[in-house]
């Protein structure tokens, strides 16, 4: 999955990250009441059930903490995939640990298990996962492992 | 006062084209009643649970119309432990004196499909495709076989067991056994979980009579003792299903440990007393982790276990003896009816081909599912 310079863009969901932007950020959230970091934000705290936190952008970096793969189309509604059963393409997934915050469950832009390894780098990509009928891709939070090249998070960042 | 179980009844598992969830239950309910030589309007109060049945105490409807009390219950994979654990307390407070246990329901084919919002979790987790239970058992065993050195075959061995198990069980699913080789040359589903290491969801009913044990004599089944029910829910930190998020560096145990816990406490049984067990195997990894998580071996320890046979029906700890999940699918709201009624039968002496040698005393029965809850119930003779 690349993105590709020119083709519309729009989240799947206003709120999640940091969008458009040159380095995006996954949106969380921190209680105000015993500092408990969640994602996505806009919910009450899981520990204490306070309701009032704060937004809080999230590290781009984390390490892998473990992974699986998705070998066949989801049910659907309510994946909306612009693929089909015939054209939809593997893709791994995985709790993402960002260190001192949050453990994250995203999409994997690595989908071959055999090259994903518990406790390797990783960083946040945006991509695109469908398309609507007028071409406009639909895009969400993934991560890559450091080393492979995205053009929506340069390794350089 | 205790509760015994005096009668059990289950339809079979698989697929009934044309047969209703309801009439399956009512076939259950019925086996389970003369099970325990009692009739319907000797039922006092009920409690029946499902996942595709809106109104499963719509059931009565078939029954008999006596105006006994019946209660819907549901806990997701966990609910026939909240059935049987209501049907058992409502005999223990001394509410009434005979009681009964109904799970019944009849799944589409495939992967379970929901809104998000049936979970209290935002769209875009469905839309993205995470919302996939089977990725959580993927992702835990896959961190558990990276922490504690289980193998592949490992799984593979497990799911053969219990397909091995089932073929000794005219009430299963899927009676045909699959060798270890098979197994792992079965398509991955989710890694490192491969489809034949995966129970599905299908269709089946099951039905549990209690009374109190001091008028268990007045009827016809040999009791089986109800000798603890725990249910517990996720705390902040555990390792659970449909979880866009989890806490860095916050650790607690599964629902299961704590549920185990409770229930050896209650029940004042030990892991070490526990001669025949049904644990939760929604697929091969889960029923390795729940050995542990239930305290019936060491976190690791699966891998020799497994190699050298001990939860075979002549192993040193049966595990899933009429097949499990894999071997039996997964009618959620029955499932956990099934291992009663397999854990009674065991008690009983009356299993048949797959009957664990040596008059087992103790029967331990685990469940565990969305979203992060698991009810453990232990029998005695």
């Amino acid at each position: 999955m690349t993105v590709r310079p020119g083709t519309r863009q729009i989240p799947v969901a206003d709120g999640l990250f940091t969008w458009p932007s040159d380095r995006p950020r996954l949106i969380g959230a921190q209680c105000a009441g015993c500092g408990l970091v969640g994602f996505p934000a806009g919910q009450a705290c899981e520990r204490c059930g306070r309701t009032e936190v704060t937004e809080k952008l999230l590290s781009d970096r984390g390490v892998l903490w473990t992974f699986t793969t998705q070998s066949f189309r989801p049910p659907s509604p309510p994946y909306d995939g612009a693929d089909t059963a015939e054209t939809f393409r593997p893709y791994a997934l995985g709790y993402v640990e960002l260190p001192g915050e949050v453990m994250v469950e995203a999409r994997l832009t690595e989908p071959d298990p055999a090259r994903l390894a518990i406790g390797q780098q990783m960083r946040l990509a945006i991509v695109p996962y469908s398309v609507t009928a007028d071409g406009t891709e639909i895009v969400t939070f993934a991560f890559a492992p450091v080393g492979e090249s995205t053009a929506s998070a340069p390794e350089e960042a | 006062m205790e509760a015994v179980i005096i009668g059990v009844g289950l339809h079979p598992f698989g697929r009934f084209p044309g047969k209703s969830a309801m009439d399956m239950g009512a076939d259950a309910v019925r086996a389970a009643l003369g099970d325990a030589g009692v009739s319907w309007p000797q039922v006092q109060a009920g409690f029946v649970g499902s996942l595709e049945v809106y109104n499963p105490d719509a059931i009565v409807g078939r029954l008999g119309l006596t105006g006994v009390p019946l209660r819907g219950v549901f806990n997701g994979c966990a609910t026939a432990g909240t059935a049987l654990s209501l049907a058992a307390r409502a005999i223990e407070t001394g509410e009434h004196d005979l009681t009964i246990a109904v799970g019944m329901d009849k799944h589409p084919r495939g992967a379970f499909a929901a809104d998000p919002s049936v979970a209290g979790l935002p769209s875009w987790y469905g839309q993205t495709g995470l919302y996939l239970t089977t990725h959580f058992f993927g992702m835990k065993i896959n961190r558990y076989m990276h922490d504690h050195g289980i193998t592949h075959e490992t799984l593979a061995r497990v799911a053969a067991k219990n397909f091995r198990n089932a073929s000794a069980n005219d009430k299963a699913w899927r009676r045909t056994p699959l060798s270890v080789e098979e197994i792992l040359g079965s398509p991955v589903l989710n890694y490192p979980l491969r489809q034949f290491m995966y129970c599905g969801p299908d269709e089946g009913a099951g039905a549990v009579v209690l009374c109190r044990a001091d008028q268990a004599h007045r009827y016809a089944g040999r009791p089986v003792r109800v000798r603890a029910c725990a249910l517990r829910s996720r705390r902040i930190g555990a390792f659970e299903v449909q979880s866009p998020s989890l806490p860095a560096g916050v650790q607690a145990p599964s629902p299961t440990v704590d549920a185990a816990r409770e229930a050896y406490e209650i029940a004042g049984i030990g892991p070490q007393d526990v001669a025949v067990a049904q644990l939760q195997d929604t697929d091969a990894g889960s029923e390795i982790i729940h050995l542990a998580e239930n305290g019936l071996c060491k976190d690791g320890e699966q891998e020799r276990m497994m190699a050298d046979g001990e939860t075979e029906i002549l192993g040193r700890l049966p595990v899933n003896t009429d097949g499990g999940l894999i071997g039996n699918g997964e009618p959620i709201g029955a499932s956990g009816l099934r291992q009663i009624h397999e854990l009674v039968l065991q008690l009983r002496g009356t299993a048949g081909a797959r009957q664990v040698p040596g008059s087992p005393a103790v029967g331990y029965a685990h469940l565990y599912g969305a979203p992060g809850v698991s009810a453990v119930t232990i029998l005695s003779t």
